[in-house]
């Protein structure tokens, strides 16, 4: 029995081994009367016939229930003032009260500031350092050397953030490389880690190190897919290099980078929550908290459950509107948007 | 090379490479040092500035595997990454097949559900208090359970099985295959190349595990390596039964370094695999932000 189902591996081949005589596309119609066709049978029939792909749904469908719509009930915290003891079922509902507590909090509107602070950092600097990088990668002559720059490059991607971090404590930190050197050179020890003033611009840069080689390959992928047709018309009309990469090359990769741009503002409340969550420890609220976090310490630390919720929730709330409206701004500029 | 590609100039082309070749150092040099310095020796550690240590020794491994819970640790991730990933696979093939088969009602209904997911996925306090809700909190099961599917992974992975000519499971279940069967004997030996991505970036996941640990772990028997690495390199604790004034203890810099280095090799290990298909085009267009 199991012979029979030993297919060659190569799909192309198929069509010459199939033991059955009708050519491939009469097959399903053959042997199936036509009143019986799957369109025209009941439901229920249908479901039979399928039951074991039901089963083989069940497992994944579970999952999703339980692990992504189940939270969206947990949501009502944000109205209670939840304690997961009493459980959503008995604890008291106190309306909107968390959300007043959140706005006239302080430490919020902080948090808030040091999250799109360093977004905006983000989109300045490490955003655009994908985009040329990936020109630059295109420029580059030689096969080999691009590719050892690609395996280089997108190495850190696959660290976790626990692995990075220790490395960049050991270049940077009071112990460090840097600071040794400077030592050595006559100068004092210093330690860039934990110096508040530079915890920003120390954030986008290790997101930069670790996610800008990886970001190339949408850009390049973009790249490779402009037709080279475009280019000889270009360069027929006079165009030079740079003239090409400015007026071909970029408006060949500008709907991919709107793209990217709309997800990104998207998540302009979302900081990579265990870079933050690691680099915190020594700063002060008023540095190194980003929403994420916030959400965390108050929530799962302090207990304040109906509160964090009320973040979280906001959060979201917030991120699914600038999508909704910075897919319409792409829309009226003529671009394909997200959805 | 056609016509209109002219050779760009002799000091562009170097200029370019150049530039390059020192990005290169800056991506890798981080590891040489790190590597050197997990190497170091008490000597070499008061010469303070290491490339090259002097007087290498692998006395901060032999320190990190018997001294700290570095061991512990990493038999956590090494089960996760088996276990783990072996689950990962087994839920997003069975779903991934089940809606790519046609004519299921009720499977475009899951679909959306599946695809809606991208857009709302739960905050840390839903996610925290469904597993709190499910029991699960401080078992290896918070590990495993919450990210048993990759919604990204299965959509790819459906996309992918959707592409095997129909004729060719049509023929089959005309043979009387069952769905188990075509799976297993047709649309799986098929699917090998992508089967091997998606568990690959699975498996590093599972090793990288961090996030969930933080969240949902509290016995330290149950910390998978991230966690073990933060406590010796971020938080210092460079031994496990304060045996610190130890003289016969490696500089605590090399400890630290040195569980870097084991926490990074399974990476570089399977790095050459990702990067194998990767570069063929497997995961075109399918890369996780």
């Amino acid at each position: 029995m199991t012979e029979r189902f030993a297919f060659p591996s190569t799909v192309g081949e198929e069509r010459h081994v199939t033991t059955i005589d009708a050519p491939p596309g009469q097959m399903r119609t053959s042997s199936i009367p036509p009143d019986r066709r799957p369109a025209r049978r009941s439901v229920l029939r249908r479901m039979r016939r399928r039951r074991w792909v039901y089963l083989l749904l069940l497992p994944g469908s579970l999952y999703f229930l339980a692990f992504y719509y189940l939270p969206l009930l947990g949501n009502v915290s944000a109205f209670q003032d939840y304690s997961p003891y009493l459980s959503f079922f008995r604890s008291p509902w106190i309306g909107l009260d968390n959300f007043v507590a959140v706005f006239s909090d302080p430490n919020t509107w902080i948090v808030v500031r040091n999250t799109l602070e360093i977004n905006l950092l983000q989109i300045v600097f490490a955003f655009p350092a994908g985009i040329i990088l990936a020109l630059l990668l295109n420029a580059l002559p030689g096969q080999h050397f691009k590719r050892f720059m690609q395996s280089t490059l997108y190495l850190p991607h696959f660290l976790g953030w626990v692995i990075i971090i220790s490395i960049w404590q050991q270049i940077f930190g009071g112990d460090g490389f840097i600071s040794h050197l400077v030592a050595g050179l006559g100068g004092k020890p210093v330690d860039l880690i934990s110096n508040p003033a530079l915890f920003q611009p120390m954030v986008v840069l290790q997101v930069m190190w670790k996610e800008s080689g990886w970001s190339t390959i949408m850009f390049l992928a973009a790249i490779t897919s402009i037709d080279l047709s475009l280019y000889e018309a270009a360069a027929i009309d006079g165009a030079g290099k740079w003239q090409r990469m400015w007026h071909v090359t970029l408006p060949g990769i500008r709907s991919i980078i709107i793209l990217l741009l709309i997800l990104r503002l998207g998540n302009v409340l979302t900081i990579g929550f265990e870079q933050i969550f690691l680099l915190r420890p020594g700063f002060t609220t008023d540095v190194a908290e980003v929403v994420d976090t916030f959400v965390y310490s108050r929530g799962i630390l302090s207990g304040q459950w109906g509160f964090a919720a009320a973040v979280a929730l906001l959060k979201a709330a917030i991120g699914a509107l600038l999508i909704f409206v910075s897919n319409r701004m792409a829309k009226k500029f003529g671009e394909e948007g997200l959805y | 090379m056609t016509p209109w590609m002219e050779r760009s100039s002799f000091i562009g082309r170097w200029s370019l490479r150049m530039g390059m070749a020192l990005l290169a150092v800056v991506m890798l040099f981080p590891f040489v040092y790190v590597l050197a310095v997990s190497l170091s020796s008490p000597q070499d550690v008061s010469n303070s500035l290491i490339i090259f240590p002097s007087h290498a020794s692998l006395a901060a491994f032999n320190w990190v595997l018997t001294q700290t819970n570095a061991v512990q640790g990493l038999e956590v991730s090494a089960f996760l990454v088996i276990v783990g990933t072996a689950i990962n696979m087994l839920m997003t093939i069975t779903m991934a097949y089940g809606l790519s088969r046609s004519d299921v009602p009720g499977s475009k209904i899951i679909l959306w559900l599946v695809l809606l997911t991208l857009l709302i996925a739960p905050t840390i306090i839903t996610k925290y208090l469904v597993v709190r809700q499910l029991h699960l909190i401080d078992t290896i099961w918070s590990l495993i359970l919450p990210g048993a599917i990759a919604p990204f992974n299965l959509i790819v992975l459906r996309q992918f099985f959707l592409g095997i000519p129909r004729e060719l499971i049509e023929s089959a279940e005309l043979d009387g295959a069952g769905e188990f069967r075509i799976l297993w004997h047709i649309v799986l030996p098929l699917s090998k190349a992508s089967l091997a991505v998606i568990a690959l970036f699975y498996a590093v996941a599972q090793w990288n595990n961090f996030f969930d640990a933080v969240l949902f772990i509290n016995s330290p028997q149950l910390e998978p390596i991230a966690l073990v690495l933060r406590e010796i390199v971020l938080q210092g604790n460079v031994s496990q039964n304060n045996l610190t004034a130890s003289e016969f203890m490696p500089p605590s810099l090399a400890v630290q370094m040195a569980v870097v280095v084991i926490a990074t090799i399974p990476i570089l290990v399977v790095y050459p695999f990702l990067q194998k298909y990767f570069t063929k085009g497997v995961l075109t267009g399918s890369i996780k932000g």
